[in-house]
């Protein structure tokens, strides 16, 4: 493999990183307020929250982005393809996050709330500074579960036209007809990146390791 | 209006206080008059409704029949002579509620905050004071239960005598006129009780008011100005200790302490 070819390879990598990182961070906003929604004693926000996580979970991720990508420009929406891909792999996780996060929340002991109502804590405050950051803490190693899944995951996005590392390695494949040395190099690429990520989730777990001693 | 604070009335007073859980009556009408700089001990068998009692008093539960005014001023609830209540608005609910503090059985400090950001948080998060002036306070308030040098460590590195401490700390540290502990002494390790009746009894002797319930006859005996027990949701008794304990012994209470406490605590006091 030239060098050249192989400069290919990582700005695919990176293109993949990045369009993950990008779903994940979404992924994690839309599932808080679906999350928020689905928790909520109020059916108007309830059902639909539901009914998100239960499509976005029951239906393949490749259906999702073939039915996201054709159905944008029905609603005249002619976006880059890129964005389909990243609304679809956002979408799939926040279902997924939502849930992760419902099960952080309910694990939050009720006293520490009591705790908070006694010295005065609004509603708004005790979300911001004791739920979400205990039921964050509590969902991480699950976040970091997830952050790999889309990460592998995004070798769908190819079905709208996005060139990532998977899509990548099968154009140099066909043009130079060495399929193996290039999918090796593609599982390779992928192994390192989800190592990093899993080795990072490793060492906030520790750091957070002495509050829980 | 009674949002006029009385400094020298009592500092709470409960009258006719029910509580239902769906078909489960607790409190049968409770009478109970809290005077300020005192400490008032509720004692009582398991299931009595001293918790609850307490928990309506911080307005965590809310009663569903009586009053109860803190400093004169009705907490959550106004009621008319013909028994029809009132929900007061919000924020005469959190005026009147500050006025509380209150310390658990299970410490409940929030486990991702040191124990200075324990006791800071609502300086900062509700009082909106700057940091600096916050943890001076925050300090001020550990050094009173001993634990300064305990500032930068989280609950988890700390025991359960140095955590109620800080619990304590915390409820301190917006200058509550009134202190409510539920059995602050039951989940610990006998070893590590005193050190929190310690402060407490420090507490007491300053001045504050405090309601406590506790299986800590001792303590009641000794710090408790006044006692009231509890049996089936009822105050049975309600006085001096010395009139509580002495004798004659009212037989629901000496079948309580013979019961329900260690064997040779009825001698003790
Ligand atoms: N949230 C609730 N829902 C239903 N019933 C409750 C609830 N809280 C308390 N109870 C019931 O109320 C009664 C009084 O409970 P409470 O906790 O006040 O007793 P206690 O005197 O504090 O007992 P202990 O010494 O065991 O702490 C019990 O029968 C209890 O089961
Ligand atoms: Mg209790």
């Amino acid at each position: 493999m030239t060098p050249r070819l192989f400069e290919l390879m990582l700005w695919a990598a990176g293109a993949t990183v990045l369009i993950s990182a990008v779903s994940i961070l979404i992924g994690l906003a839309i599932g808080f307020l679906v999350c928020a929604a689905r928790v909520s004693r109020t059916r108007w926000l309830s059902t639909p929250a539901a009914v998100f996580v239960s499509f976005f979970r029951g239906v393949p991720l490749l259906v999702q982005l073939l039915l996201i990508y054709n159905l944008l420009p029905g609603f005249g929406l002619y976006v880059p393809s890129v964005v389909a891909a990243i609304a679809g792999l956002s979408l799939c996780t926040a279902a997924y996050q939502a849930e992760n996060l419902r099960g952080g929340f309910m694990s939050v002991p009720k006293g520490l709330l009591e705790a908070a109502d006694m010295v005065g804590l609004s509603p708004w405050q005790q979300m911001r500074r004791i739920r979400a950051p205990i039921a964050l803490r509590l969902t991480l190693p699950a976040l970091i579960n997830e952050a790999i899944l889309i990460l592998k995951a995004s070798s769908l996005i190819s079905v709208v036209g996005v060139v990532e590392l998977t899509r990548m390695a099968q154009n140099l494949a066909a043009s130079t007809y060495r399929p193996l040395l290039f999918y090796s190099v593609a599982g390779g690429l992928y192994l390192v990146i989800n190592w990093l990520v899993a080795g990072g989730g490793s060492l906030a777990e520790r750091m957070l390791k002495k509050e829980r001693a | 209006m009674t949002e006029v604070s009385t400094p020298t009335g009592p500092a709470i007073v409960v009258k006719g206080v029910s509580k239902r859980f769906g078909d489960l009556e607790v409190l049968h009408g409770i009478d109970l008059r809290i005077d300020r700089g005192t400490t008032t001990c509720l004692i009582g068998p398991s299931g009595s409704g001293k918790s609850t009692l307490l928990r309506c008093i911080a307005f965590l539960e809310e009663a569903t029949a009586g009053t109860i005014l803190v400093d004169g001023a009705p907490l959550g609830f106004t009621e008319g002579p013909d028994g029809a209540r009132t929900r007061l608005p919000a924020p005469s609910i959190r005026a009147v509620r500050a006025k509380i503090g209150m310390v658990f059985q299970q410490f409940n400090l929030w486990p991702h905050m040191t124990a200075l950001g324990n006791v800071c948080e609502a300086l900062r998060t509700v009082r909106r004071l700057p940091r600096k002036e916050a943890e001076e306070r925050g300090m001020a308030q550990l050094r009173k239960v001993g634990l300064e040098n305990r500032a930068g460590h989280y609950p988890s590195q700390l025991s359960g005598g140095q955590q109620q401490r800080v619990a304590i700390a915390r409820a301190l540290a917006l200058e509550p006129e009134i202190l409510l502990f539920d059995e602050p002494t039951s989940s610990l390790d006998p070893e590590l009780t005193g050190e929190v009746l310690n402060v407490m009894r420090a507490l007491a002797e300053d001045g504050m008011s405090m309601v406590v319930v506790t299986h800590e006859i001792g303590f009641a005996a000794t710090v408790g100005r006044h006692i009231a027990f509890l049996d089936h949701g009822r105050v049975l008794l309600d006085g001096p200790p010395e009139e509580v304990f002495g004798a004659p012994r009212h037989p629901r209470l000496e079948q309580f302490l013979e019961t329900y406490l260690d064997r040779g605590a009825a001698t003790l006091v």
